[in-house]
């Protein structure tokens, strides 16, 4: 595939969160703000992005039977890096993370693109997959904690677009968008919006109805 | 609520991996379409943990927290920052033995895992386990028993789902909203459900 072609891909056509089924952890529990979501998203980027670079470029030399611990040794020390840059250039944002940076080292994403991608081909299509791929990552990041910091809380990015009942406006924010059924909810419809808008994503249904023979009088 | 069945009952029902957390969504959601395989994923998810969470409450008391060395005279060693790295390792080794150990002794389920064996090494539910055990400070028995309820929790959860999705097998449901879509929306469902659990603890 060409270069383009490989960077567009994974944004809408091939997305790895509702078409891959990769990465849907973490992209459900910090997005209950905007503000979470984006830092989450740059820092899956950046892991995505070198990671690939680093596996692609030892591919030849890496033996099979140990891939799976390598690529994950190479994740978990770029995600520690991470990690101490958070702390230490946004302590706020790091402690609403929580433990969610570090299982940037677990998200299926980085290793499903490190394992199915960037260990066979060279570092430039590598990084410029992972790259696409991290940005669809961060679409979908942003879609949902757009909305569930705009209905939950009414801001967004800590501003406040709809004034709520307390502060005297006339919005009532509403507290089931924080807790973590909506985020199901919620990403169950970006699906089905985004399958009926490309109806070649849908599944193909495991069980036919039966045919019912036309009645003809 | 000190007591190990109490414990073991909280890590199941009110602090559900995948419906609480939303941790280990990547298999929860991809092997729950038949319910044998989810049954084995579930056996699979009870035993790795199990297994690795005491390990690495052990390796974490041992040698990775603070003060660990003192005993070798250098008290001041605080090595914890290393915990991320050495909890994968551990959890790679056992995964990679589980799927060793099922390639000989259990090949129709060995089949039927495919290619997401070795993706229980990224499960975030086994390594967020570990890290929840440093945070709370569990000793050896209480983090056994947290790693195999959490583990039964997964366990019941991706059963359930796989036997709603067996029903709905026969729906006739709008196209965009065929598989992971609606799935989605029942784990939403069941996970509503599970947030009963909490208030019956709170209570």
């Amino acid at each position: 595939m060409a270069m383009p072609g490989i960077f567009t891909a994974p944004l809408l056509g091939r997305n790895p969160v509702t078409v891959q089924i990769l990465g849907i952890c973490s992209s459900l529990a910090v997005t209950t703000s905007l503000e979470t979501a984006l830092t989450m998203a740059a820092s899956l980027t950046v892991v995505l992005v070198l990671s690939s670079l680093a596996v692609s470029l030892i591919r030849h030399h890496l033996p099979n039977s140990i891939r799976l611990i390598v690529q994950i040794v190479i994740v978990a020390s770029l995600v520690i890096v991470i990690d101490q840059v958070l702390q230490a250039y946004l302590f706020e944002i790091s402690q609403r993370l929580s433990v969610f940076v570090g299982l940037i080292t677990t998200n299926c994403l980085v290793l499903g693109r490190t394992e199915g991608f960037a260990r066979s081909n060279p570092p430039g299509p590598a990084m410029v997959d992972a790259l696409g791929n991290g940005l669809g990552y961060s679409l979908i990041l942003i879609a949902v904690g757009a909305v569930r910091e705009l209905f939950g809380q009414g801001t967004l990015m800590g501003l406040t677009v709809l004034p709520t009942v307390e502060q005297g406006g006339w919005f009532t924010p509403l507290s089931l968008m924080l807790l973590a059924p909506s985020a199901f909810f919620i990403l169950g419809f970006v699906v089905w919006a985004l399958r009926s808008a490309f109806p070649d994503q849908q599944e193909a249904p495991e069980t036919l109805p039966p045919e019912v023979p036309e009645l003809r009088p | 609520m000190t007591g190990l069945g109490d414990l073991f009952l909280r890590a199941m029902f009110v602090e559900n991996m995948p419906l609480a957390f939303f941790l280990g969504l990547c298999t929860f959601l991809a092997l729950s379409k038949r319910p044998d395989t989810a049954v084995g994923l579930g056996i699979a998810m009870i035993g790795v943990m199990g297994i690795t969470v005491p390990l690495s409450q052990l390796l974490y008391t041992a040698v990775l927290s603070p003060g660990a060395w003192a005993w070798a005279g250098l008290p001041e060693v605080d090595l914890s920052y290393l915990s991320l790295l050495c909890f994968i390792g551990l959890i790679a080794a056992a995964v990679q033995l589980l799927e060793m150990l099922l390639e000989r002794f259990a090949p129709a389920i060995h089949a039927a895992f495919g290619a997401f064996l070795p993706l229980l090494t990224v499960q975030c539910a086994i390594l967020a386990a570990s890290l929840f055990m440093v945070e709370r400070r569990y000793t050896l028995p209480e983090s056994l028993v947290f790693g195999l309820g959490s583990g039964a929790g997964f366990a019941l959860a991706v059963v359930m789902l796989a036997a709603i999705r067996a029903r709905l097998a026969y729906a006739d449901l709008p196209g965009g909203l065929r598989g992971l879509g609606i799935t989605f929306l029942l784990a939403g469902l069941m996970s509503l459900g599970f947030a009963a659990f909490g208030q019956m603890v709170a209570s």
